[in-house]
């Protein structure tokens, strides 16, 4: 029986609502009567403006997506080893997790660092950790993703000069850092110092490393944590591409050519539950950027407009109950990450709701990749769901919300200033709120939570940090701070906290302290003492 | 007794340590005023002695004490004790976050009413608060 085009098939429909995790109302059927005119203009050839399509011709044809895992625990030889163990089975990039006292800026040996050191994430106090945690890892053979963001700066110099001491020039580096501070004041909650002068460390990045590393990603732009922590696919897409649009504003206003810096502006994004809506965020990310990095900001090269990116799928989305159900979520996460376009990837391990990898856990979260990259074809032609009607409807109105949050946001007066009256904080913490109570109201099923639970599970066993390691790390700690000339430490700091005061470029500062085996803590305080600390006002 | 139920359940949401993961904390906040109490967030970054601090100065009936950066061991007993030093041991106090069943016996045994893990609903984690604070209301009166 042949439908009008453009009508809706009518049936009695299951009971419950037909939205996504985001809340979009779906419709039953989509035609191509769905799609506003001149599809072709707004989605074009992979490789070619806007980029909808992906950021290269041949895609996965030409090369698979990075297999890079999220590794980090204890102190530098416990991750090492985790390092050795995933490249020797198979993963093509590293990607490095810092503990809490790391990520804040405070050595392991500070107050507030007790109980800390090296749960979530490897320490690194100083550049004597960075050496062992790459011990046996050439740099010039390999790229490298580092999860930090206030102390980003600290990080990249220890890497930078890592590399030194195997003889790789910082020109030869690859990889990417994380540095975007704007989503630790709206997510993930990891500061050191009031948004202005951490924005100036973020142009210092972008800056040094446009000139002396030209295969570095200084920043990348991150809507995973502003998903976890609760918001849409759509304040996920738009939140971060306005973070980035303040980041390129910074740049310029520095001075740089925005085709200097933009090539090397990198993006991070969730791999969500809700399979079709990931793929069309994707898809609408990518044709923004092309859009708005040539109109607005007036990029020449293609390379400026073309926005490439990791993803990560969901943690959020884990259970604990029935924890082997994980390997499916992630499996279909990472399908729809992989048919977006994804550059890089990281899967979650099945008993990450609870705790840190096992080796055995991460080990199937690496071949979940190499299934899909192998055995599913998927990977055989670019943009697989180019054309649906589906698809293209569900990124055209990805696009629609992510203008329309851009309107909000430029009303409030742009981006930081949005931070500082909690509006994407507000924003998140609502829809984290509603979609808790769409659980609750069983509104929105969790399996193995809210349906289909089972009350005799056995427990997982589960990674244990090793409370001792804490204790070895300040031992460490405290060896590094007798073997160096203190001198030299004291002069590199004052020069520090001479050049913060200043408007100079704290790069090359804050490399020769980390040369002269200056720890993090001590300078992100020589830092404090010039720029403050930071504080939140939270809404809930 | 209608006059000791008049009186606000006093709640104080904590976030122990250097752990930023709030989204939990946050909705527990929430669900706890729409259910009728007095809620104190106290914000990321606490030290121990700030929540000690906070749940005195604020005559709260329960804290609840949310942590997913695997530091709980350390400072959850931390908070403990130091509410028991001060005198202050009939607070409720609940964890809740990402906490491996092995550790919630202990945690139990030093005081900690419950442990709400990951999956946990907030209807289930209101209820209990609820229950324990009038529970406490009525020894006390």
């Amino acid at each position: 029986m042949a439908a009008e085009p453009g009508s809706k098939p009518e049936f009695k429909q299951r009971e419950g609502e037909f939205t996504t995790i985001s809340g979009r109302e779906i419709e039953p059927l989509y035609t191509e009567a769905d799609l506003a005119p001149e599809l072709e203009q707004r989605v074009g050839e992979p490789g070619e403006y806007p980029f909808t399509r992906g950021p290269y011709p041949s895609m996965y044809r030409g090369r698979l997506w990075t297999m890079r895992q999220f590794a980090g625990f204890g102190t530098a030889r416990e991750t090492n080893q985790r390092f050795h163990y995933l490249l020797d089975h198979g993963q093509t990039g590293l990607s490095t997790a810092f503990d809490m006292p790391t990520l804040m800026g405070y050595d392991s040996d500070h107050a507030r660092s007790l109980g800390e050191v090296g749960r979530e994430g490897v320490a690194v106090d100083s550049l004597d950790d960075m050496e062992q945690l790459f011990a046996g890892i050439p740099l010039g053979g390999v790229t490298t993703s580092m999860t930090i963001n206030a102390p980003a700066a600290i990080l990249l110099a220890y890497y930078v000069l890592v590399g030194e001491s195997q003889g790789v020039a910082p020109e030869q580096l690859g990889g990417t850092i994380q540095t975007d501070i704007l989503k630790e004041y709206i997510a993930q909650k990891e500061w050191c110092f009031p948004i202005e002068p951490a924005l100036r460390l973020v142009t210092d990045m972008i800056e040094w490393c446009s000139r002396k590393m030209p295969r570095w990603h200084p920043v990348s732009i991150s809507g995973y944590h502003i998903r976890e922590a609760g918001s849409t696919a759509q304040q996920e897409l738009a939140f971060t591409l306005k973070d980035g649009f303040t980041y390129v504003e910074r740049a310029l206003e520095r001075g740089l050519d925005v085709d200097d810096f933009a090539p090397r502006l990198s993006f991070f994004f969730n791999a969500h539950v809700d399979f079709f809506e990931e793929i069309a965020k994707y898809r609408a990310a990518r044709r923004i950027w092309a859009r708005e990095m040539r109109d607005t900001y007036g990029a020449k090269r293609e390379e400026s407009m073309r926005l490439r990116f990791h993803a990560q799928t969901a943690g959020v989305s884990l259970t604990a109950q029935q924890p082997l159900n994980n390997i499916v979520r992630t499996s279909l996460e990472a399908l729809a990450a992989v048919l977006g376009g994804t550059q890089s990837l990281h899967t979650n391990s099945y008993d990450e709701a609870l705790a840190l990898p096992t080796e055995e856990a991460v080990r199937v979260a690496l071949r979940t990749q190499q299934i899909i990259a192998t055995e599913t074809g998927v990977t055989n032609t670019a943009d697989p769901l180019g054309g649906s009607w589906f698809v293209e409807k569900l990124t055209d109105e990805m696009e629609a919300a992510a203008y329309g949050y851009f309107a909000r946001i430029d009303e409030l007066g742009g981006m930081v200033e949005a931070i500082r009256r909690n509006f994407p904080q507000r924003e998140i913490a609502d829809a984290s709120f509603t979609y808790q109570q769409e659980l609750n109201e069983r509104r929105r099923i969790v399996v193995g939570v809210n349906d289909f639970t089972q009350d005799d599970e056995e427990p997982t066993p589960i990674l244990k940090i090793d409370p001792a390691l804490e204790r070895e790390q300040v031992e460490r700690l405290r060896a590094t701070r007798a073997r160096r000339d203190g001198a030299a430490v004291e002069a590199a700091l004052a020069e520090l906290k001479r050049a913060a005061a200043g408007a100079g470029n704290l790069m090359e500062p804050i490399v020769a302290a980390a040369r002269a085996r200056a720890s993090e803590g001590e300078m992100i305080a020589a830092m404090q003492e010039v720029f403050g600390t930071y504080t939140e006002s939270p809404v809930f | 007794m209608e006059a000791a139920t008049a009186r606000k359940i006093r709640v104080v949401v904590a976030k122990p340590g250097l752990d930023g993961h709030d989204r939990g904390a946050k909705i527990i906040a929430r669900a706890l005023r729409d259910a009728g109490m007095e809620v104190i967030y106290t914000g990321l970054h606490q030290t121990p002695e700030q929540i000690a601090e906070t749940v005195i100065q604020e005559d709260a009936d329960a804290v609840g004490l949310s942590i997913l950066s695997g530091a709980h061991m350390t400072l959850v007993p931390r908070v403990v004790a130091l509410l028991k030093e001060q005198g202050v041991d009939d607070v409720l106090v609940t964890v809740g976050g990402t906490i491996p069943a092995d550790d919630i016996p202990e945690l139990k045994q030093l005081g900690v009413a419950e442990v709400f893990t990951p999956g946990a609903g907030t209807d289930e984690i209101v209820e209990f608060i609820r229950a324990g604070a009038a529970e406490r209301h009525e020894r006390g009166e």
